[in-house]
């Protein structure tokens, strides 16, 4: 659907270095990087601020590189919204369209701004407005949607909220989506695929668990360093929540249902040598796979039908005298499981 | 102030001369004016003209300043181009010249014979002693508020309202008439009335170029010189007069427009 082919863009502060980008129809892609990276500026590359010094854009196969951004029929939300101050939410809305009034109050309803439509932006809160801003995108059916940290600005209750009905909405209308973040949270929770970015190269691109288990270069895995990322399903059985993650499944609390991410923190689980009685209801028993020095603190991989990392001091280490090979079991409280 | 702060005192003390010495001429000068000479000098037709070519020729020039400076001021507010630090600077020379100066600049390409001045008069269009050379006068020395003014302006203006409306389907064109424009529009509003302040206030320039018709200005020079203080002074409370309604009123029609 959107198609990046050797993109290079030289701008004073930010440069885009031999971009290559291909984002599938109906696909939610995430670019995830650090602050700085280059992710707005090739956001607006793509929508047509700036003209590139190289490479091809495509938007439907179709080459856009010399059209000027109202003839590339691609939405694009920044981070601050930009909401027109000076027109009424309703004006905002309609503002790309010829014919506006029953689009506008079906989009309105479908977001359920319905009473905020003789209201400045001013007035509105972040996640009002930032519906204002996207519902101002959406009445024009957008080929594709490109989203600047569009959670970055709301407050931490409305951000996980509103993430929840992007994904919903990106469900309902399908809409080919890009959607830049600095969270790497965000990017699990939405992206179907996932690019990471760093000083204007794409450095990996892949499905969140292969970017997040397998980064394949050392920023990679220090922006993103997730160890123990599993994904399962829910299920409830008398009161007990569990997520199965295929080969075992483990105790959680949550609220959430279906598919979701299991992550534990490596420092968070304990290790022994024998089975021992503990309030943790998560315990399993596996194989020693791999020890590696941290410094101060040791990792060893443990694989117990999912590879596990747990992290100890090297004082333990020494006087559990732990080798490769060795069985171990692995101790983790369903509090210490975070879901995502 | 929970106790005496001296730096405030002293500054107070000190910003309070520089208000008496701007307001004690003017208030003095409408004070000492009697009523009775103000209405003779109300009906006088050569002060009544002089006074309504100034007007005229103030909102002429503005509407020029306007129709030439707006574009140019988006342009030195929008674009980082080659240059744009030298014509920036440029644009301000007027404000730092002798007016006098300004005027000998003007006569020199619109007087007769010259430059511009040659080819315009066979249009018919004549500067030195006509209304247009009262405008191209006034032109010069105020222009410079305009652009200044609508380069604030367009500046405060976010980008990225520009750049999401053109996602949005509208040409350039329009963004800038739906969007900018409206958004800078009090700035552009506030520099065109300094730019018709500072036009009608023109003396030097004006003087040079055209004598006759008389401005109000060249008219209250005209009557000091020949007739002395008490003539020319009902002619200058009057200008005052009108020129501060005028000013006034258009204040507070920005001002409504901002809420």
């Amino acid at each position: 659907m959107i198609e990046v082919r050797r993109l290079c863009l030289n701008l004073k502060g930010f440069s885009l270095n031999q971009i290559d980008l291909k984002v599938n129809p109906q696909e939610y892609f995430v670019i995830l990087g650090p602050t700085g990276c280059g992710k707005t500026v090739l956001l607006e590359t793509i929508v047509g601020m700036y003209h590139p010094d190289q490479g091809e854009i495509l938007i439907g196969g179709r080459e856009v590189v010399g059209l000027p951004p109202e003839q590339r029929g691609i939405g694009f939300v920044y981070q601050d919204y930009a909401l027109f101050p000076h027109m009424s939410v309703e004006r905002n809305i309609g503002f790309g369209l010829k014919k506006a009034k029953s689009k506008i109050k079906k989009m309105a309803d479908l977001l359920g701004i319905s009473h905020l439509l003789h209201r400045y932006p001013e007035s509105l809160s972040g996640g009002e407005q930032q519906k204002v801003a996207l519902g101002r995108t959406l009445v024009r059916e957008p080929r594709a949607l490109l989203l600047d940290e569009p959670l970055s600005a709301l407050d931490p209750n409305s951000r996980e909220s509103t993430r929840g009905e992007l994904k919903s909405l990106h469900g309902r209308l399908g809409l080919t989506t890009v959607h830049v973040t600095h969270d790497f949270e965000e990017a699990l929770f939405l992206g179907d695929r996932i690019g990471v970015m760093n000083e204007g190269r794409i450095l990996q691109v892949g499905s969140p668990e292969e970017v997040f288990r397998r980064p394949n270069c050392e920023f990679v895995a220090g922006f993103v360093g997730v160890k123990n990322l599993f994904r399962g399903r829910v299920s409830h059985h008398d009161g007990i929540e569990r997520v199965n993650l295929g080969e075992l499944s483990i105790d959680v609390v949550t609220q959430k249902r279906g598919e979701v991410y299991v992550t534990v923190r490596p420092e968070d689980i304990l290790l022994s040598e024998r089975p021992i009685k503990s309030s943790a209801r998560n315990n399993f028993k596996g194989e020693i796979t791999n020890i590696m020095d941290k410094g101060p603190l040791v990792q060893i991989d443990v694989d117990v039908g999912k590879p596990f990392s747990v992290l100890i001091t090297k004082r333990t280490f020494d006087e559990m005298k732990l080798k490769p090979g060795m069985s171990a079991y692995i101790f983790f409280k369903t509090a210490s499981v975070h879901i995502i | 102030m929970r106790r005496r702060d001296r730096t405030i005192i002293f500054f107070s003390l000190m910003g309070f001369f520089i208000l008496v010495f701007i307001i004690l001429p003017l208030v003095t000068m409408i004070g000492t004016t009697s009523p009775r000479s103000l209405l003779e000098t109300m009906k006088d037709k050569e002060v009544i003209h002089a006074i309504w070519l100034s007007i005229y020729t103030a909102g002429l020039t503005t509407l020029i300043a306007f129709i030439f400076g707006v574009p140019l001021a988006y342009l030195l507010a929008r674009y980082k181009f080659w240059g744009r630090s030298i014509i920036e600077g440029m644009i301000d020379i007027p404000i730092v010249i002798p007016h006098t100066v300004a005027g000998i600049a003007l006569l020199s390409v619109f007087g007769k014979g010259f430059l511009l001045g040659k080819p315009l008069s066979y249009l018919g269009i004549k500067f030195v002693g006509a209304i247009p050379g009262i405008i191209i006068a006034m032109l010069f020395v105020s222009a410079p508020f305009l652009v200044d003014a609508g380069k604030e302006g367009f500046a405060s203006v976010n980008p990225r309202l520009e750049n999401v409306a053109r996602t949005l389907g509208a040409s350039h064109w329009r963004v800038f008439w739906q969007i900018v424009f409206p958004l800078a529009s009090k700035s552009i509003l506030s520099g065109a009335i300094m730019t018709w302040a500072r036009a009608i206030s023109e003396f030097g320039a004006v003087l040079i170029l055209v004598y006759h018709p008389m401005i109000a200005p060249v008219l209250i020079y005209e009557r000091f010189e020949t007739y002395g203080l008490n003539y020319s002074r009902p002619v200058a409370v009057l200008l005052v007069l009108i020129c501060l309604a005028v000013f006034i009123g258009l204040r507070a029609i920005s001002r409504r427009g901002k809420e």
